[in-house]
């Protein structure tokens, strides 16, 4: 404190501590509202929650391996008996060539690479978009100049699709390979940016008159109140983001791509190797669910205050 | 206005100087605040009471340095108290902590703005926590505890940045009546052992009776000093003291007070923000017909 004759507590505590028991301060037992969170309660909380979760989980796994069932069985027979019903089935592989194709691959090398490109791209594209569109969305969201001057702009922008973007990224890029990361970060940027934004303008503003009572500067402001404050809807900003890159990452890749799952899904189509097709289809399915499922694991583990009762955890 | 005696702190003197707070344009500018001027003497506790819309919270909004006086000043220890600061700590009615910082950090916030080591907050805050029974929570979030127990980590929270005055909106306001009685207890052995000055809003009676050393009444908008009524009772003061004939007697000249201003802060909302300014006629089906 800048005055000496405040309290001392902040000084010197342990002098305030051996000052002896104020027990007036203690709470008296039973008065206060503590017994509804007795430590019994929350020791508890695992064991049912695991009881809760086999009740609620046992049927829907059922219903999900029946859902999925059906839909295989329905492939199955579609393409053994070539239906051809509007819908044509004459060229689409059946679950076992798929599945035959995608052993051999499972052995190539090549593959893997095409993943890993996919992957690389996806993770310089949103990630860049992930830096821009929070640092941004913070900016635009609390200071009226940043808003006055760069939301038009994004406004004008954004209703352009990523996929737009290819031919004039071709132009602007020197390698295919930053105009596909380019792109990629185009897609998920705007859900980003505008959820941050979101988030920025929905911070309760008594947080806000709280942290300045407590002498934050106007930088700590942002950094330990409008951010942390923002984190719930800018973590919804980076799901839609992710599913966005991916959309757009597909798309590029296989317009103007050389590797990537994208390119090898194109690929597949002209080489006429048809059930690289569908494997290609999984794959592109599988790497986006696990992208989201590492944005979800994230979000949990940066707002633990989240997984309360008041908030029906992180979903 | 006396001078300050000898009071073992002479800091968080407030002073409340011919204020005045208008809210909007010059032409359709309403004034909040009208000429008011009061006094905090260092370590003293001091309640504002008055009818809903009196400029109450506006007033302390403008010692916390959120609002600008339009007129007059207001200053703290001769500095004038045109932003906040940590000097001035504050407890919101709203339940204020940090929902994604454990009880413990809240109350390190402040500390760790004035650029204490980690060490040092935990110790400044654990010492805190212990005072207000509050140490076997430093782990929870704010959304694990009652409503009492927020508002006690928002006092510690406050308190931990050793402030010279407490300003405190309304603090119970949300809370129900026996929690409320026993954060009345709290408070007063807090501000007993920090000697800290408190600047404290409220609309209940008993509460500025129970707490303060004087209570300034105000009128219904815009707000004024209406009354200034020492509160002469002994410390520490214990519920049963309610039931003193010294105590009824201050209750009923608050009380008196207070209903005038209240009855005429509806009159006046009825005319001002009601019926007549929008021109409509309310027949004999009264609101219902409006709607």
């Amino acid at each position: 404190m800048r005055s000496a004759t405040s309290l001392n507590i902040v000084a010197d505590p342990a002098a305030d501590a051996a000052e002896g028991p104020n027990l007036a301060l203690a709470p008296k037992p039973g008065v206060l509202p503590q017994a509804s969170l007795a430590p019994a309660q929350s020791a508890e909380m695992p064991a049912k929650r695991v009881a809760a979760w086999l009740r609620g989980a046992l049927p829907k796994l059922l219903m999900t391996t029946l859902s999925l069932g059906m839909f295989i069985a329905f492939w199955y027979f579609a393409t053994k008996y070539k239906l051809d019903f509007y819908i044509r089935f004459n060229n689409i592989p059946s679950p076992g060539e798929v599945w035959e194709n995608a052993a051999y691959l499972a052995q190539s090398d090549k593959f893997y690479n095409n993943m890993y490109v996919s992957l690389r791209r996806i993770l310089i594209g949103f990630g860049i978009a992930t830096v821009l569109g929070v640092a941004l969305g913070l900016l635009i969201g609390q200071y009226r100049l940043a808003r006055g001057l760069l939301f038009p702009l994004f406004e004008t922008l954004r209703p352009i699709p990523a996929i737009a973007w290819v031919p004039m990224a071709i132009m602007l890029w020197p390698t295919n390979e930053t105009s596909i990361v380019f792109i990629t970060f185009l897609g998920s940027f705007f859900p980003i940016l505008l959820n941050t934004i979101h988030g920025v303008n929905s911070v309760d503003p008594v947080l806000l008159r709280a942290a300045r009572c407590l002498g934050t500067s106007e930088f700590g402001l942002l950094r330990q109140v409008v951010l942390p404050a923002s984190l719930p809807h800018i973590f919804t900003g980076l799901a839609i983001g992710m599913g966005v890159a991916w959309v757009s990452l597909i798309a590029a890749e296989m317009i103007s791509g050389q590797f990537g799952i994208g390119y090898f899904t194109w690929e597949a189509y002209s080489l006429i190797e048809y059930a690289d097709i569908a494997i290609g289809m999984i794959v592109i399915g599988v790497l986006g669910l696990l992208c989201s499922g590492a944005i979800r694991i994230m979000g949990n583990m940066l707002m633990p205050w989240m997984a309360g009762p008041n908030h029906g955890g992180q979903k | 206005m006396t001078p300050t005696d000898n009071m073992p702190q002479a800091t968080g003197h407030i002073l409340v100087d011919h204020l005045r707070v208008r809210f909007g344009s010059k032409a359709a500018a309403v004034e909040a605040v009208s000429d008011v001027s009061m006094e905090v003497k260092p370590g003293e506790f001091i309640s504002i009471i008055g009818p809903s819309g009196c400029g109450k919270s506006t007033l302390l909004n403008v010692v916390a340095g959120f609002v600008q006086p339009s007129e007059g000043t207001v200053s703290m220890d001769g500095k004038p108290t045109d932003k906040p600061g940590a000097d001035r700590g504050m407890v919101f009615q709203q339940y204020s902590l940090f929902p994604w910082l454990t009880v413990r950090k809240n109350v390190e916030f402040g500390l760790k703005q004035k650029g204490l080591t980690a060490n040092r907050r935990e110790e400044a805050a654990r010492t805190l926590l212990g005072l207000a029974g509050l140490l076997s929570f430093e782990n929870h979030y704010p959304d694990q505890l009652s409503g009492g127990m927020k508002q006690r980590v928002g006092i510690v929270r406050a308190l931990a940045t050793s402030p010279q005055v407490l300003l405190m909106d309304e603090p119970f306001g949300a809370l129900d009546a026996q929690t409320r009685v026993v954060m009345q207890q709290i408070l007063t052995n807090m501000w007993q052992r920090f000697r800290i000055s408190v600047l404290f809003i409220t609309h209940d009676i008993d509460e500025s009776i129970f707490l303060s050393d004087r209570v300034y009444v105000m009128t219904a908008r815009p707000g004024r000093v209406k009354a200034e009524i020492p509160i002469p009772l002994p410390r520490p003061r214990t519920p049963d003291m309610a039931l003193s004939p010294e105590y009824l007697q201050i209750k009923q000249q608050l009380r008196e007070l207070i209903t005038e201003e209240s009855l005429k802060a509806m009159g006046g909302e009825l005319k001002d923000s009601g019926l007549a300014g929008f021109d409509v006629d309310v027949g004999p089906k009264g609101v219902a017909e409006l709607v």
